[in-house]
């Protein structure tokens, strides 16, 4: 189960390794902060990506939903001078209402998960756009944002607040995806709709709540977002990121079939694919090689990975006839091989 | 006379540890209708694998107009003008009936292009489905026919390839009664021109309206051939049973206790028209019989809300129960052992633990955080109990056994509390010893107090271990038997619609 990433763990340090090598700047500990801060912003709505593609579904709205709460979020915090807290439980709240949306298209219409965030995309980038008639929002000086701000973009003895708290995300949600009922059903669902159906389990429920959770995380992933561009301009906010979300979660091991991956893995996968960019800079490739890279390294990722595993699935199989020869009886030899 | 078209002589097929043909004869005159009759297993279905190619027989010879064929391929079979109307159609619904017609056959045009002659193809359909009377075009998308129209698109693909002998696999299991006339009238024409039908099918009926000679198979063997003027229901339905059963059954250790489930009324959306009712006791296996498609599948469908019920009522204990999903069955107690194990009775990825508690697994957790160690003891003692045959409980299911997988379905319920338990076709695909141990268990729970509904298409399995038998005909329970009453005749007559002990051979 965790040989998928420790594979990538192997492959990350050794990409940093070879790396750090050529141009010693990668290792540098701006670089190295500049980088955590980049994957603890990318790994949040990561993991909620992740979790809908656990499902067998998929987010293809993220991108645009930061677009459309960030530009209400700075309006809310400048415009309208609410007190933050307040703004960012409204914006993380907007975001689990889009996120419950998506879902009852999908587990109550049963319409086609592809379809139904795709359309999310458009029609939040366009919302964003109408609302703000494309104007960037922005904070000006002596705004009441000092301590969000802070918060949001700040660092605890130099380490970035956004890794810190993305490291605390995925304890907790590595806790519910891998230890708690929740997790086990999602995993379930993914693999077997029918079958978790048959056992009593209220799969759209499960489903749904996987949406849910991906809006709220991008909630939050616009408030940090926001402060790490420090403005929000409605037509270029966050594009693309859903895609960055669904190559992070792939490359951790999830599939597009469902009912695998794990948040080791999407984490891990978020990381390399910052270090990739990165790697990009630092090593004076030119800039507009940035996504063929990426593309390479996902492609050829998922393509080893799935050698190894039918390769290890014939090794299993022999290995099992090996056992059946055997005989091992769980029930006359109590635990068996 | 008229000529012989197809003659199979000495026709046998082994597969390791069963003989499904033992030298079995078969002859096709040109423009007959020849019936072909015998129970599940009685070894239909290998014929006409053999007759269509896909399966090459062990010993024996195929002849069609006089020449042998030693080894008969799908490509010669087709050539010599055999072709097959499917109990599951094989058509493409995403395409139109021409399409379909002729896929693989296509008439290009445009040369290197190779384009697909569209209304070449439909020009020639055209006169293929005027002459089957179908009441559709030739550019009619499949998905928008109804499954006799698709039948008439298989019956026009035959007509297409010219064939000779068409072979009809249970060709009326899901056709109206109108609709079934219409074939009927088909295969006469059919006929008319020449054309030979071997038609497969349960419904002695039909076979008395169309057939003109009639074989019986029975344990891969023929019994019996019947001319026209010899066919009536009982010497056929004599001539399909007749064999030996093995004796299954295990008497109860105390007789059924009161109360138990009682279908009251029910209406299933198989059969918006029918009432099922119909009642278990605690204590006792009830055997639902019946044909492939008279509802037994969505009776128990229903009865664990998976499918929305239309009507009446389920009564536990004689109080009625709300169950609109499997939680609330679940909830109830009320389990269902499904048809399809690998599609709905496990996560075929998962290792045998996680099948095995998937159902009560929030019974056993605390703040909703799995108990591993519960878990890990569940899986252990029922893996003991049932004798489970794996390396360990972690072992994906998907590496076991059908037996095995069939016990970690039923592991998933033995751990919970149930007082009602449907099995539907539990043994299907199982090996012997298996099986044995499944009826074994299924015993062990009634005399638990457990009131069990057992469906089954197994003739043996229903008389062998059922203490009652309930028979469904076209969404409705045709009759019950008591254990004195069981035969297969008794069983096969309401299968079919009949009533038990007819004065004389009914027609």
């Amino acid at each position: 189960m965790m040989k998928k990433e420790l594979g990538l763990f192997v492959l990350l340090i050794v990409v940093s390794a070879i790396t750090g090598a050529i141009n010693p700047a990668f290792l540098s500990g701006v670089n190295l902060l500049n980088m955590a801060n980049l994957i603890g912003l990318f790994g949040v709505f990561a993991i909620g990506e992740g979790l809908v593609i656990i499902t067998g579904g998929i987010d293809l709205s993220v991108g645009s939903m930061f677009a459309l709460l960030g530009v209400v979020f700075v309006d809310l915090l400048t415009k309208y001078e609410i007190w933050w807290p307040f703004c960012v439980l409204l914006v993380v709240a907007g975001g689990l209402v889009l996120g419950g949306l998506q879902a009852f298209l999908v587990t109550r219409l049963k319409m086609q998960p592809f379809i139904v965030t795709l359309c999310g995309l458009l029609i939040y980038r366009g919302a964003a756009r109408y609302y703000t008639t494309d104007t960037t929002r922005g904070f000006g000086y002596g705004d009441e944002a000092d301590t969000i701000s802070d918060i949001a973009s700040g660092s605890i003895f130099h380490v970035p607040n956004t890794f810190i708290f993305l490291i605390v995300l995925a304890l907790v949600m590595g806790i519910v995806l891998h230890r708690s009922v929740y997790g086990r059903w999602l995993y379930a669902v993914g693999k077997n709709e029918e079958a978790a159906r048959f056992s009593g389990i209220r799969t759209g429920a499960v489903i749904a709540t996987a949406y849910v959770i991906s809006g709220g995380l991008a909630g939050i992933s616009t408030i940090l977002l926001v402060f790490y561009t420090n403005s929000v301009s409605p037509s270029s906010f966050g594009n693309f990121y859903e895609l960055y979300a669904i190559a992070a979660a792939v490359l951790g091991g999830c599939s597009l079939r469902g009912g695998e991956g794990s948040i080791v893995g999407i984490v891990l996968g978020t990381a390399l694919l910052q270090v990739l960019q990165n790697l990009v800079n630092i090593l004076g490739i030119p800039n507009s090689l940035n996504f063929a890279v990426m593309g390479t390294v996902i492609l050829l990722g998922v393509l080893v990975d799935q050698q190894l595993q039918a390769r290890r699935r014939l090794a299993a199989a022999a290995a099992g006839s090996a056992r059946a020869a055997a005989a091992a009886t769980l029930a006359r030899g109590g635990q068996g091989a | 006379m008229a000529e012989t078209l197809l003659e199979l002589s000495g026709i046998t097929k082994t597969y390791p540890g069963v003989t499904a043909l033992d030298n079995v004869s078969l002859r096709v005159q040109r423009g007959e209708v020849l019936g072909l009759i015998g129970e599940n297993g009685a070894g239909k279905s290998t014929m006409m694998k053999i007759l269509g190619g896909v399966t090459p027989p062990t010993a024996g010879t195929v002849r069609i107009d006089g020449r042998e064929h030693a080894t008969l391929t799908v490509t010669e079979a087709t050539r010599a003008g055999i072709a097959f109307v499917h109990q599951e159609l094989n058509l493409f619904e995403n395409l139109d009936v021409a399409a379909n017609v002729f896929i693989g056959r296509e008439k290009l045009v445009g040369g290197p292009l190779k384009l697909v002659d569209n209304a070449g193809l439909r020009a020639r359909v055209a006169p293929l489905l005027k002459r089957l009377g179908a009441d559709f075009m030739p550019d009619t998308l499949v998905e928008n026919l109804s499954i006799a129209q698709r039948q008439m698109v298989e019956i026009a693909k035959a007509l297409s390839i010219d064939a000779r002998v068409i072979i009809m696999d249970e060709p009326t299991s899901s056709l109206t009664l109108t609709e079934t006339e219409r074939l009927l009238q088909v295969i006469a024409d059919l006929k008319a021109h020449g054309i030979s039908v071997i038609y497969i099918t349960h419904r002695l009926g039909e076979i008395m309206t169309c057939a003109d000679r009639v074989v019986v198979l029975r344990d891969g063997r023929t019994v019996g051939e019947l001319a026209r003027t010899e066919l009536s229901h009982g010497v056929m339905i004599r001539l399909m049973i007749g064999r030996d059963l093995k004796s299954l059954y295990i008497p109860p250790k105390q007789p059924a206790r009161p109360g138990g489930c009682d279908i009251v009324d029910l209406v299933t959306p198989a059969f918006p028209d029918r009432q099922i009712n119909l009642s278990v006791q605690h204590g006792e296996i009830l055997g639902l019989a019946g044909l492939v498609g008279a509802g037994r599948t969505s009776l128990a469908r229903a009865v664990f809300g998976i499918d929305r019920v239309l009507g009446g009522e389920i009564r536990l204990d004689g109080k009625a129960v709300r169950v609109a999903n499997p939680r609330d069955a679940i909830r109830q107690g009320i389990y269902l052992i499904p048809e399809d194990r690998k599609k709905s009775g496990l996560v075929l990825e998962l290792p045998i633990r996680e099948n095995v508690t998937l159902a009560s697994l929030l019974v056993h957790a605390r703040l909703w955080m799995v108990n591993r160690g519960a878990e890990q003891r569940i899986a252990q003692q029922q893996a003991k109990s049932l004798s489970i045959k794996a390396p360990s409980v972690d072992s994906q299911a998907i590496t076991l056994s059908g037996g095995n997988q069939q016990k970690v379905v039923l592991a998933k319920w033995l751990s919970m509390q149930p007082r009602v338990m449907i099995f539907d076709e539990p043994t299907r695909g199982i090996d012997v010893g298996a099986k044995a141990e499944i009826y074994a268990l299924m015993r062990g729970l009634a005399d638990r107090g457990v009131a069990i509904v057992m469906i089954s298409s197994d003739m043996e399995e229903v008389i062998g271990v059922s203490d009652r038998v309930a028979v469904m005909h076209e969404g409705r329970i045709s009759g019950m038997l008591e254990r004195e009453q069981f035969s297969e005749y008794n069983v096969l007559r309401l299968a079919i619609g009949q009533t038990l002990e007819p004065a004389g051979a009914a027609a």
